[in-house]
C-alpha cells in the first residue's frame, strides 16, 4: 500500500529523519509511537506531502508520489487529521464536511458522520469551525473530516494531544470503533496505550529512526521492558 | 426595464426578475420608475429634495420594503434622501442597495442618505448591497450614509455588503440609541484593483441598557485599500462590541482605527481588530481535503465574507 524508501529530513543541522525505510500493508491499523522529538509527526507530514523530504521516495500503491502536492495525494485517497485542528472564521462544520466529501453531501449524511464521532449533530452542523469550539470538539470534527472522505489511507497525528481527560475517554472509544468508520489503511501517531492496544502493527521510532516494527505484543513488550517510552506507562 | 436593469436588480436584491414581495420603490438613473405601497407601508416622494419618505404603520407584522437603485448612465451623480419612519412595535425587513453598470469613461456616482427613525419597540432588519460592473474607465462611486435613531426598546440589525466592482466608497453610519435598544451591524467588503473603501461608524449609547455589536469583515486584494474607523460612545450603563477582521492579499492594505469612549462608569465597551493574510495552515488543511491552493483560498474568503 505505502512504501517509504530512504527518507531523510534535516533542519537546522539536526537529523530529524535518518534513512527511513518502511512498508505499510493495505487495510491495516498501524500506530507509530516513540518519544517526543523522535520524528513521528515529521514522517506523517512527509507521507501527506505537507513536508518534502530532502532525500528518498514515497510510494503509494506502486506510484511514486514524492513530488505530488498535498491535494494531489488527497485525490489519490489519502487523508490527514492534524494534531492541532485548524480553525476558520465563517466556515461551518457542514461546509468542511461538504468540502471533504467532494460530493453533494446532504445534511443527513453529514449528521450521520458527526454522530459517529460522538457529536450531537444538530448542535454542531451549522456552527463555525472557530475558537468557540473546545479542543475535544475540534478534534472530533477533524476526525469526521477525514472519515467522511472514505480515505484509503488515513493519517491521524496524535489525536489525543491537547484534549482533557474526559474528552479523551470518549475519543478513545471513537478510535476503537474506527474500523467501522474508516475503510482502508489507518496510520495513527500516538503515545496512548489504549490506541496501541487496537493496532495491527506498531512502529517504534527513536532519534529519527525506526527502532522496531511488528505485532503490538512484540513491540510493546520491548517498549515496556526497555523503558524506551516512559509515556506509555502513564 | 431592460435585461441590464433586471440583472443589476438580481445582484443587489436576491429577488429574481424584479418581482418584489411587499412594498417597493425602484429608482433608475435618478428617477423613480416603479412603486407599490401596501396597507401598512406608504411611500411618498419628497418635495424639497430628491428621495422618498417611507412610513410603516405601528404594529405592522413582518413585511418587506424593497428600495433598490440602479444606475446605467455614465457621468451621472445621483444623490437621494430616503427617510424611514417605523411605527411602534412594527416589524419590517428593508432591502436597499445600489447597482451601477458603467461601460463608459465618465464616473457614475450614487450617494444614498438613509435616515431611520424607529419608535418604541420597533424592529427592523436592514440589508444593503452595493455592486458595480461595466467595462469602461468611468469609476463606479458609492457613498452611502445611514443615520439611525432608536427610541426605547427598538432594535435595528443592519447587514451591509459591498460585493464587487466599486471603485471608491465612503460609508458612514451614525446611530443614537435609547434605553433597552440594540443596534447590530454586519459589514462585509471586498476590494480589488485600486479600489478604495472607507467605513466610518459612530454609535452613541445614550439610554440605559443600550447595546451595539459591530462586526466588519473585509478582504483587500491587489492594490486596493480599506479603512475602518469606529467610534462607540457609552453615555450610560451600556454595552458596545466592535470587531474588525480583515484579510489582506497581494498589495492590499487595511487600516483599522478604533475609538471607544466611556462617559459613564457602567459603560462596557470592547474593540477587537485583527488584520493578516490567510493563514498557511488553513490552506494546508483544505488541500488535505483535495482543494488546490487557489480553490482553498477562494473557499476561505467565501466563508469569511459569508
Amino acid at each position: 500500500m505505502l512504501e517509504l524508501k530512504n527518507i531523510c529530513f534535516k533542519r537546522d543541522n539536526k537529523e530529524i529523519l535518518n534513512n527511513i525505510n518502511l512498508t505499510i500493508d493495505s487495510d491495516k491499523f498501524v500506530v507509530i509511537t516513540g518519544p517526543n522529538g523522535s520524528g513521528k509527526s515529521t514522517l506523517a507530514k512527509i507521507i501527506m506531502g505537507i513536508e518534502k523530504p530532502d532525500k528518498g521516495q514515497v510510494i503509494l500503491k506502486g506510484q511514486d508520489i514524492t513530488n505530488l502536492d498535498i491535494n494531489e495525494r488527497a485525490k489519490l485517497g489519502m487523508g490527514f487529521a492534524f494534531q492541532q485542528p485548524v480553525k476558520f472564521k465563517g466556515i461551518t462544520v457542514y461546509d468542511i464536511l461538504k468540502l471533504a466529501a467532494e460530493k453533494d453531501l446532504n445534511r443527513r449524511e453529514a449528521c450521520d458522520i458527526l454522530s459517529k464521532v460522538g457529536l450531537c449533530a444538530k448542535e454542531y452542523i451549522d456552527r463555525e469551525v472557530n475558537s468557540s469550539l473546545s479542543g475535544g470538539e475540534l478534534k472530533r470534527i477533524e476526525i469526521a473530516s477525514v472519515a467522511v472522505r472514505g480515505s484509503q489511507f488515513a493519517i491521524f497525528d496524535e489525536p489525543e494531544a491537547g484534549i482533557d481527560l474526559w474528552s479523551f475517554q470518549s475519543l478513545i472509544k471513537i478510535f476503537e470503533d474506527m474500523r467501522k468508520i474508516i475503510k482502508g489503511t489507518t496510520l495513527i501517531i500516538s503515545h496512548q496505550e489504549r490506541i496501541l492496544n487496537i493496532a495491527d502493527d506498531v512502529i517504534l521510532m527513536k532519534n529519527g529512526k525506526i527502532e522496531n516494527k511488528g505485532k503490538k505484543e512484540e513491540v510493546l513488550k520491548e517498549v515496556f521492558e526497555s523503558n524506551t517510552c516512559s509515556k506509555l506507562k502513564e | 426595464m431592460g435585461n441590464v436593469d433586471i440583472e443589476l436588480l438580481n445582484k443587489i436584491t436576491d429577488v429574481n426578475d424584479g418581482k418584489f414581495e411587499g412594498a417597493y420603490n425602484i429608482r433608475k438613473n435618478g428617477k423613480g420608475i416603479e412603486r407599490k405601497i401596501t396597507e401598512n407601508i406608504n411611500i411618498v416622494t419628497k418635495k424639497d429634495v430628491s428621495g422618498i419618505d417611507i412610513y410603516v404603520k405601528e404594529n405592522t407584522k413582518m413585511e418587506f420594503v424593497h428600495i433598490p437603485v440602479i444606475i446605467t448612465e455614465s457621468g451621472l451623480t445621483d444623490v437621494v434622501y430616503n427617510d424611514f419612519y417605523i411605527g411602534k412595535n412594527a416589524n419590517v425587513v428593508i432591502i436597499a442597495g445600489c447597482g451601477i453598470h458603467n461601460n463608459h469613461h465618465e464616473d457614475s456616482r450614487h450617494d444614498g442618505i438613509h435616515r431611520f427613525f424607529l419608535e418604541e419597540g420597533a424592529k427592523v432588519k436592514y440589508i444593503e448591497k452595493h455592486y458595480g460592473e461595466g467595462s469602461g474607465n468611468g469609476k463606479k462611486i458609492l457613498n452611502p450614509v445611514t443615520e439611525v435613531t432608536l427610541e426605547d426598546d427598538a432594535t435595528l440589525e443592519m447587514e451591509t455588503i459591498q460585493i464587487k466592482g466599486v471603485d471608491s466608497t465612503i460609508r458612514t453610519t451614525k446611530a443614537a440609541l435609547g434605553s433597552n435598544t440594540n443596534f447590530v451591524v454586519k459589514e462585509k467588503i471586498m476590494t480589488a484593483q485600486k479600489q478604495i473603501a472607507k467605513t466610518i461608524f459612530e454609535v452613541e449609547l445614550n439610554g440605559e441598557n443600550a447595546s451595539t455589536h459591530v462586526t466588519s469583515r473585509s478582504v483587500a486584494t491587489e492594490e486596493s485599500m480599506q479603512e475602518f474607523k469606529s467610534n462607540v460612545i457609552g453615555n450610560s450603563k451600556c454595552f458596545g462590541h466592535v470587531e474588525c477582521d480583515a484579510i489582506i492579499k497581494d498589495k492590499g492594505r487595511v487600516i483599522a482605527i478604533p475609538e471607544i469612549i466611556a462617559n459613564d462608569v457602567n459603560a462596557n465597551l470592547i474593540h477587537e481588530a485583527a488584520i493578516g493574510k490567510i493563514a498557511g495552515e488553513q490552506i494546508t488543511k483544505l488541500m488535505t481535503l483535495g482543494l488546490n491552493e487557489k480553490e482553498a483560498e477562494e473557499a476561505i474568503i467565501k466563508g469569511f465574507l459569508r
